[in-house]
């Protein structure tokens, strides 16, 4: 069976040790496209976070009554359906959030994330845990996008969470395309070369 | 004209992978050496074109006519996965050769945004029926050409010498950034 | 763990069952924000005219009425601004499907005289820092309180009046050609100075 691990472990993992994006590189079509700023990312991480929950939460209830075969098939539609409840959710109450993001809400669908961890946690694991694990997953995800965001608003416009700080033009390249890329590439540079120092000084 | 236009945006100008940020996940992880993202390639060009006929048929005579649209995101996500699985018999019968070459990518392709993304896309256009095609096969032609360009890229960081915590995913994102900013220069040419 | 073994039947019976429940939720969400999301349409469209026209006591979504394009390919939606029962505005909803990357709608008011009074963007699909930027004072400035018949309504590298944004050309043609189909069609339907 599954080695038992604390829930303040199962929660934790998710945002740091096994961080959706950062260390696992799953999810980054949306990582990339919606974070020309931070409230775009903070949007969609919270999409998919509920997304994540509620999908883990089902499949682990149903887990047992669903033969082998056509595990990933139900998968989909489970999760499909929760993406279409977010996307109606969305259109209705934040119409203005559901513009910005617009193709990548029906894309969480298809986010390796999703699945993923429907696939590799829920289908094995009790109902509460599975929650956690959604939890903080999905946490871990919007902390990603919400970093990712902040930087290339910053330095891309000049402000932040939509506060302008400066009166003056920021470095356009960063909100564009390739300054996605860049920002995503070097935060990963960064964590890796913490993880590597980290030994060193220890001992 | 207007096709002409159509595909030399959605090759160059709206590149699927590098300006819309469709198809992020294979396009890191299977560009490690150049043949296997051509195989990718070939695969997405095969299965975008018939998915994105697929959906805009039941779009158009299904969806539409009874008045479900919400539905969209399901239904959609169950023709593509469908489809990958009856591609995957037919060509395992038909053609055992394009099935070799093929077949270890088509599991993949489910999960592949930019099929799902495109299959939108083309409803949100309001594109017709022609529109539509041309739009798949040009955004399938430019997913390939941004994989196989990149993959030769990275072949050729393998040997380059960096430091430690810049090899590997780091490096390959800044090449992409590079190659992305590349294909921004296409801009004036429609 | 799987207790439910793989045969057809269970795998039909189960495929069928998910799917049901999935399509009778879905379809329960969909009743309920039935009437938010009409209403955040609504809200939507309400906004955009008022950004464009002032000083209105009437309801102009209730009074809306279909004109036909010019070229008779299309038709627009014009919103009456009344005071007093006095038409007073027009705002005309737009669109252009040569953005950069999809259509581009516009809410262009005018005046009963034909001067463009506001320009608002409904909604577009442009680039973030670049063709987004039409959306900026910086940029619809230049079209407030302008007549079309006096300002040649195309960028200027194509030999027109507009300052195009920066990096962002074909943004703003489309941009351009959009608040010129407005125009034109507010001319077709008997407004504007010529036709007083």
């Amino acid at each position: 069976m599954v080695k038992q691990i604390s829930n303040k472990e199962n929660f934790l993992k998710g945002i740091i040790k096994e961080n959706p994006v950062f260390v696992l590189l799953l999810g980054c079509c949306p990582t990339l496209g919606v974070t020309s700023s931070a409230i775009n990312g903070l949007g969609m991480g919270v999409a998919t976070m509920f997304v994540l929950i509620m999908s883990n939460v089902v499949i682990s209830l149903v887990k047992n009554v669903i033969p082998d075969k056509v595990r990933i098939p139900s998968f989909i539609v489970i999760i499909a359906a929760f993406v279409t409840v977010v996307q109606l959710l969305m259109e209705a109450y934040t119409p203005a959030l559901h513009e910005q993001l617009g193709l990548f809400i029906p894309l969480i669908v298809v986010n390796c994330i999703v699945l993923g961890r429907a696939e590799a946690f829920a289908s094995r694991n009790t109902l509460f845990s599975s929650m956690i694990d959604g939890l903080g997953m999905g946490v871990g995800f919007t902390f990603a996008l919400v970093l990712l965001g902040s930087i290339r608003e910053v330095l891309g416009s000049l402000s932040l969470f939509g506060f302008r700080f400066a009166e003056a033009d920021g470095m356009l390249i960063f909100i564009l395309a390739p300054g996605a890329f860049i920002t995503l590439g070097f935060i990963i540079a960064v964590m890796t070369w913490i993880k590597k120092r980290k030994p060193k000084t220890t001992s | 004209m207007e096709y002409i236009i159509i595909i030399i945006s959605t090759i160059f100008i709206n590149n699927i992978v590098l300006a819309k940020f469709l198809g992020i996940c294979p396009f890191l992880g299977v560009s490690k050496n150049t043949s296997t993202a051509v195989g990718m390639g070939g695969a997405v060009i095969f299965v975008m074109t018939i998915a994105t006929i697929m959906t805009y048929l039941v779009q158009h005579y299904i969806l539409i006519p009874l008045d479900i649209e919400y539905l969209q995101t399901v239904t959609y996500i169950l023709v593509i996965a469908f489809l990958v699985q009856v591609v995957e018999i037919v060509l395992k019968k038909v053609s055992p050769d394009l099935y070799q070459a093929l077949g270890v990518y088509l599991p993949l392709i489910t999960t592949n945004c930019a099929i799902l993304g495109v299959a939108i896309l083309v409803i949100q256009n309001d594109f017709n029926l022609l529109q539509s095609v041309t739009f798949a096969i040009g955004n399938a032609i430019g997913f390939t050409l941004a994989i196989a360009i990149f993959s030769s890229l990275r072949e050729q960081l393998e040997n380059a010498d960096l430091p430690e915590y810049m090899q590997g995913v780091p490096a390959a994102l800044i090449t992409a950034s590079i190659l992305s900013m590349a294909f921004m220069g296409f801009a004036g040419l429609v | 763990m799987a207790a439910i073994a793989s045969s057809f039947k269970n795998m039909t019976i189960t495929l069928v069952l998910v799917t049901l429940v999935a399509a009778v939720s879905m379809g329960y969400v969909f009743q309920w924000t039935k009437v938010p999301i009409a209403e955040a349409r609504l809200a939507k469209q309400l906004k955009a005219i008022e950004a464009v026209v002032k000083g209105y006591d009437n309801n102009p979504v209730l009074e809306k009425y279909k004109v036909i394009t010019p070229d008779g390919k299309d038709s627009l939606e014009f919103f009456p601004a009344k005071a007093d029962g006095n038409l007073i505005g027009m705002a005309v909803k737009t669109r252009s499907s040569k953005g950069y990357s999809g259509d581009i709608w516009l809410m262009v008011g005018f005046s009963m005289k034909g001067e463009i009074l506001k320009v608002y963007v409904v909604e577009h699909r442009e680039t973030p820092g670049l063709g987004s930027k039409m959306t900026d004072l910086k940029f619809y400035q230049q079209f407030v309180g302008k007549n079309p018949e006096q300002m040649k309504l195309k960028v200027k590298k194509d030999g027109g009046d507009v300052d195009a944004i920066s990096g962002a050309t074909i943004s703003s043609r489309a941009y351009a050609e959009a608040v010129q189909l407005a125009y034109d069609t507010f001319k077709a339907a008997n407004y504007g100075e010529a036709n007083q």
